[in-house]
């Protein structure tokens, strides 16, 4: 088989994984004889017909996997094409595309071959490669094969800018039901393994900048959404679990999408991109906006409205809250406003320092009015009476249903 | 007064400070651009300025203002320095905080340049694709590309902290730069025909960039927005999407295949399938409970072989009574369309994805109130539907709204995102899907009226565009 038909094997087995950014981190530039360089905010090189970004050379180095996760192609009981790349196809792909600047770097994960050990070290072995053998000095994503020994995920973390561990499924019941070899325990000590090694390394080079590295970027997960019944409480849940306990830098939420000739008990239908894209929305409210889960999904409701976006939802059911006047309120409470983005916010900080506020101001900051006028108090505005709930609704829904391209643009900046 | 500036931030610096040791308010000063030369910033003996350049102290701007201005200064509206200077004036006369309240018309306008440098200067990091060549046994990359802005200079040195061991050079029709290992030196525009065609590796890049979409997200819009047209000629991979997207709707049902739910109007088809047959016995159709209030069953109408194949909702009020499909409101609209682009009813086959009237009583019971089918109704009915596209056999459906798109590709299919596009499907090699008739008369503002008017028309033309191209059938 030549490069070309694994590469199309492989790249296509990795296709459902949606953490694909290469932002974050920072590396020195390369020497004058090596290649590469990683900057601040990653870079998209390109975007494919479903919208999303091609930033990494995403590929698996093996797609021959021991393990029977039934909601992945590459399990052991599907009879998908398999490929294996050596670790010098893998390097060789890299540098040409990077070369070229298709490319930000390598994002690299793999089937379980054997077991997690001898899979990781194979990883390991690529990363190893790039780095020291051709002066790479591009991004390196490397997964974190879960259970791999302490040493070779230290060994990974000295190559790689992020390592991430998947824990796939939000609760220990569905894991069970579908992954029978995983479980969260295992795949959370990789995870505190990964960041006991990050906090040591930070500590470290706070006293000498000489100190070595270990995956500046830090470290990321994903979890895929819609393949088990589990509501939105339980994945926000474990979502902010996981950021507080593992300093995650991003939990990449993944709307499980149909596998050919795949078990019965997973659903074959389109993926829920809407359902993905509010998750996003309401974890970028949850690390940035001071929410807490059980205000954004509370028990009585613990899926996120599908029809508007989770802060509005939440604003309309604490309508006791508003209407919050942009000329006095703290920031934490204009954090709160539907409409207004934390860059917003901050400028509105600044501009009243200088002179009154008014929705003129607003106009030109590009706050959605629409959404937003029912809830603010300007030197010019102040909204005459409070609707009641059915027709508040009405006046503040996005005009078009909902457009996801307009989704997909918010998900991008967090502006909410 | 008129003062001529070269078009590069240190020029407008000097003309800005003699200005303001001159004591000239904006509003009095004319700013003409010598001319726009990217690459030959450098030149020697250029008349920089007609003012002598002021002596002194500089005097103190926010060091924000300086950030801001070396980003406008690569725009390419010549406005631009008139701009800076105004803003200038205001910072060293009273308004020292001026940058802070992005609200300003003047501030915003700066911000807008400033984010529209900033956003080229990234596209350019992103799609600049090099292509390898050998000249005299050494290896050169070559890339051609065509920012909006004068950002060569701007951006080049990313380049170099990112390809230090590479001989590059970056063509584009403003300015051009190279780097040999050791300096960057820049040269003026040139066009496309410079910059060598192909790269042997474009081929195994196409594969990656093929197969790692996943065609179950097609998201065709949100492409496009990041992805603008313009650059789609520079970029390899670009070439591969309309065969890419045309394909995703059947990559997917192959994907969902096992588990399609059979439709239970299957148990009421007769034997034969020929349409007269098909027609009498959908009158006879229990399949869903919709028989019970319609007055009778609106099957197709138009010839077997029809090339175009049009697939409404479900039939309305005035349908229901007349037993022809599409002869309301809806219809009319529809058929004047249709004559606008050149296609005649009388040669198209016309049908509904629901084959009965559905409805609920108005107040008091007068009149009957239009309901959409469900996902249900959808399904029993589709058995005749695809009976009717299997006689007639069209070369191109087009589906009429979300109802209609939805009962060949499953509830993900979203009409905003998609619509316009031709598909390649299991029941016809264009497929296409656009808004319904009735929509367009329903909607309540104007604007947006207005707007989906336009796209249904368009819509229209290239379905009918896309027949008139298409190869005789043998
Ligand atoms: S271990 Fe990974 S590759 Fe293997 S079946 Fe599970 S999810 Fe798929
Ligand atoms: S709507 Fe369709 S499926 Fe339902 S009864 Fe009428 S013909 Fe049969």
């Amino acid at each position: 088989m030549d490069v070309r038909q694994k590469l199309q094997i492989l790249a296509d087995a990795a296709k459902y994984d949606a953490s694909c950014a290469s932002s974050g981190g920072k590396r020195e530039p390369a020497p004058p004889e090596g290649l590469g360089s990683v900057e601040r905010s990653g870079i998209c090189h390109s975007y494919t017909p479903d919208g999303r970004c091609v930033s990494l050379l995403k590929v698996l180095l093996t797609n021959f996997c021991v393990y029977d996760c039934q909601y992945c192609v590459n399990r052991i009981s599907s009879d998908t094409p398999r490929a294996r790349f050596t670790p010098e196809e893998v390097v060789g792909l890299t540098l040409d595309f990077y070369r070229r600047n298709y490319i930000e770097g390598l994002f690299l994960s793999s089937g379980v071959l054997k077991g997690p050990d001898y899979t990781m070290e194979q990883m390991v072995q690529v990363a190893r490669l790039l780095r020291e053998e051709h002066a790479f000095h591009g991004y390196i994503h490397l997964k974190a094969v879960p259970g791999a020994s302490p040493e070779l995920i230290a060994q990974a973390g000295r190559y790689a800018d992020r390592l991430s561990a998947n824990i796939e499924l939000p609760t220990e019941a569905d894991l069970k039901r579908l992954a029978p070899e995983k479980s969260l325990a295992v795949t959370g000590r990789t995870m505190g393994e990964i960041h006991a090694r990050l906090e040591q390394a930070k500590a470290e080079r706070a006293q000498s900048p000489k100190a070595p590295r270990f995956a500046p970027a830090g470290q990321s997960t994903q979890m895929i959404v819609g393949a088990t019944p589990s509501p939105d409480a339980a994945i926000l849940d474990t979502a902010h679990r996981l950021y507080t306990r593992f300093g995650l830098k991003r939990v990449y939420y993944s709307a499980y999408s149909p596998i050919p000739r795949s078990d019965v008990r997973l659903p074959a239908k389109s993926p829920p991109l809407v359902r993905e894209h509010r998750l996003y929305q309401a974890d970028w409210l949850l690390r940035f906006y001071g929410f807490r889960v059980g205000e954004l999904a509370p028990p009585e409701q613990p899926d996120l409205p599908l029809d508007v976006d989770p802060k509005l939802a939440w604003a309309l059911r604490r309508r006791d809250m508003f209407p919050v006047d942009l000329n006095r309120a703290p920031r934490e409470l204009l954090l709160r406003v539907p409409g207004l983005g934390v860059r917003t916010v901050d400028r509105v900080v600044r501009i009243r320092r200088w002179h009154a506020v008014t929705l003129a101001d607003l106009v030109r900051l590009k706050v959605p009015l629409r959404r937003a006028r029912p809830f603010i108090v300007t030197a010019d505005w102040r909204p005459t009476l409070l609707l009641d709930t059915e027709r508040l609704v009405e006046r503040v829904r996005p005009a078009s249903q909902l457009s996801l391209f307009e989704a997909s643009a918010s998900a991008h900046s967090g502006e909410l | 007064m008129r003062v001529s500036v070269e078009p590069d931030l240190a020029s407008f610096r000097t003309v800005a400070r003699g200005l303001l040791a001159l004591g000239e308010p904006p509003e009095r000063v004319l700013f003409e651009e010598a001319r726009a030369r990217q690459g030959s910033l450098l030149a020697v003996g250029a008349p920089v300025t007609e003012l002598a350049p002021a002596r002194g102290p500089a005097p103190a701007v926010p060091r924000d203002f300086l950030g801001l201005a070396e980003q406008v200064a690569c725009h390419r509206d010549s406005g631009r320095w008139a701009l800076l200077y105004r803003v200038l004036w205001r910072l060293t006369h009273g308004e020292r905080q001026l940058l802070e309240v992005d609200s300003d018309v003047d501030v915003h306008r700066l911000r807008m340049m400033e984010r529209a440098v900033r956003r080229d200067a990234h596209k350019m990091t992103a799609f600049v694709r090099f292509r390898r060549v050998e000249r005299d046994g050494v290896e050169h990359f070559i890339a051609w590309h065509r920012p909006d802005h004068l950002i060569v200079r701007h951006v080049a040195p990313f380049f170099v902290r990112r390809f230090p061991s590479m001989r590059w050079s970056i063509l584009t029709p403003d300015a051009c730069v190279h780097w040999d290992l050791e300096r960057l030196s820049f040269g003026d525009g040139v066009s496309r025909s410079e910059a060598p065609e192909g790269d042997a590796l474009e081929t195994l890049w196409g594969t990656y960039y093929a197969s790692i979409f996943n065609p179950a997200r097609l998201n065709v819009r949100a492409m496009r927005a990041e992805l603008p047209k313009k650059h789609w000629p520079t970029l390899p991979e670009a070439r591969l999407i309309p065969e890419l997207v045309r394909r995703a709707p059947t990559r997917t049902s192959a994907m969902v295949a096992p588990v399609r739910e059979v439709s239970a109007a299957t148990a009421w088809l007769p034997e034969r399938r020929e349409l007269p047959a098909l027609a009498e016995a959908a009158r006879a159709c229990q399949a869903c409970p919709l028989h019970e209030r319609a007055t009778q069953a609106v099957f197709g109408e138009g010839p077997v072989g029809a090339a175009l194949m049009l697939v409404g909702e479900q039939p309305g009020d005035w349908e229901d009574r007349e037993g022809r499909p599409f002869v309301g409101p809806a219809g009319q609209l529809l058929d004047e369309v249709l004559g606008r682009a050149g296609l005649k009813r009388s040669e198209l086959y016309v049908t509904n994805a629901v084959k009965h009237f559905g409805w609920t009583p108005g107040e008091g019971g007068k009149r009957r109130l239009h309901q959409s089918p469900g996902r249900a109704e959808v399904l029993a009915c589709r058995g005749w539907l695809e009976a009717e596209v299997a006689a007639v056999r069209p070369r191109m459906i087009l589906a009429l709204g979300a109802t209609a798109a939805q009962a060949f590709l499953g509830p993900g299919f979203r009409i905003h995102l998609s619509r316009g596009q031709v598909f390649e499907t299991p029941w016809a090699d264009g497929w296409m899907a656009t808004f319904h008739p009735s929509a367009l008369l329903r909607m309540p503002d104007p604007r947006k009226r207005a707007e989906a008017r336009i796209h249904f028309e368009a819509d229209l033309r290239s379905a009918a565009e896309w027949l008139r191209r298409l190869p005789r059938a043998p």
